[in-house]
């Protein structure tokens, strides 16, 4: 049982780890990547102390080590998951399961949507981003499900109990997971129907389905959040003046809270929820 | 109170009502929608006297659910004199919803 998991390893989670650790709290980081500033091409000049420029991705990097160095657990794996449990959360990620009595989502923001005409509107109308919460209405009925990896696989899982007939759909991509279902690997150029959707079109041909299911690429923490019933608004997580959401015990920094997307911000952000997740942990402990 | 809609009692109290009623279309095995139920029960305490706040489970009164095409939970629908008015889709804050209801 680890007392904090902070996902990304990005200026908000690592600041978060670096005033955690100094207040004696361990923390485990996991990472995917090094997030929206890998492969920006303008460099970073505008953030305090730097008096060349550099590149996005060095910076990052950087702060991981320094996280490193410290002594903090920093980990580079992809969430896959993020469940309550009776402690607090079961984090799964591709390769391994945590538990945490606390998690702080700093994940960032990708930069990019998924960008399928009709994707708008079906959301609801036979387009879902949640197999668990919608599965229901799409008992015995023809499936697909859009994604290539292992968050796939998890959604897959479920959808394949409630219905015989689910198609992946890779757009475009390679699978990177086993399936025993048919998989399909053009690229979804569309989704058409008329109240409700009726067929995917692809670069190779239409085909015929009742609902679809999203779980392309690592689900955001957008994604898992609202899964997990974290109010989201405007695509960002909402938080209250110490940075939690009304999960109790889970909290966001950073990009994903919205805001200014800037260094300086997630930074303090970061050091903020650091903050908060101190006392919250000091206040369970007392309570238990 | 929140209403605790059904197949029964929902022409009376949501399509016959004189005021704005917001309906949470939700299911007991649906994990953000039990997150909705503290923000329903807020909203009900603030809007008293100026709208209803009522949910609905779509897995015991699938009639209602199936008529106003309900195939993702939560949905939030706002119905004003008999007619579906606006409808928004996941777990929201209580003053979105609040600004659904428009008053």
């Amino acid at each position: 049982m680890k007392k904090v998991i902070i996902i990304g390893y990005g200026p908000a989670g690592v600041t978060a780890a670096i005033y955690l650790k100094r207040t004696g709290i361990d923390s485990l980081v996991i990472g995917k990547d090094l997030g929206a500033l890998d492969g920006y091409s303008d460099l970073v000049e505008n953030y305090y102390g730097l008096q060349e420029p550099i590149e996005g991705n060095k910076l990052i990097q950087q702060g991981v080590d320094q996280a490193k160095k410290l002594g903090i657990q920093v980990i580079t794996d992809s969430v896959i998951s993020l469940k309550q449990s009776e402690m607090g959360f079961t984090v799964q990620t591709q390769h391994k399961t945590y538990e945490a009595l606390s998690v702080l989502l700093a994940t960032g923001k990708t930069r990019q949507t998924l960008n399928i005409s009709g994707f708008t509107k079906f959301r609801g109308k036979g387009i879902s981003m949640c197999a668990t919460c919608d599965g229901y209405f799409y008992r015995r009925k023809k499936l697909a499900i859009i994604g290539c990896g292992a968050y796939m696989q998890h959604e897959l899982e479920y959808l394949n109990r409630i219905s015989s007939d689910v198609t992946v759909f890779t757009h475009g991509n390679e699978l990177t997971c086993e399936v025993q279902n048919t998989v399909i690997k053009d690229i979804v150029l569309s989704f058409k129907g008329d109240e409700k959707i009726t067929h995917i079109v692809t670069d190779k041909g239409e085909y015929p389905i009742d609902g679809v299911f999203i779980a392309l690429g690592v689900p955001s923490s957008v994604d898992f959040a609202s899964q997990l019933g974290v109010i989201v608004e405007k695509n960002n997580i909402s938080v209250d003046e110490n940075y939690q959401t009304n999960i109790e015990g889970l909290f966001a920094a950073g990009d994903i809270i919205g805001g200014k997307l800037q260094i300086a911000k997630s930074v303090y952000d970061g050091m903020q929820a650091a903050d908060s997740i101190y006392s919250y942990l000091k206040n369970k402990s007392k309570k238990a | 109170m929140v209403l605790h809609l059904t197949t029964e009692n929902f022409e009376k109290e949501v399509l016959q009502s004189n005021v704005p009623v917001l309906v949470d279309f939700w299911a007991t095995w649906c994990s953000p929608c039990l997150r909705v139920v503290p923000i329903l029960e807020e909203l009900d305490k603030e809007v008293a006297g100026l709208a209803k706040v009522g949910k609905l489970d779509v897995d015991a009164e699938y009639e209602i659910a199936d008529q106003f095409g309900i195939m993702s939970i939560p949905t939030i629908v706002v119905f004003k004199n008999g007619k579906v008015h606006q409808s928004i889709i996941g777990v929201q804050s209580k003053a979105t919803l609040r600004k659904l209801l428009e008053v």
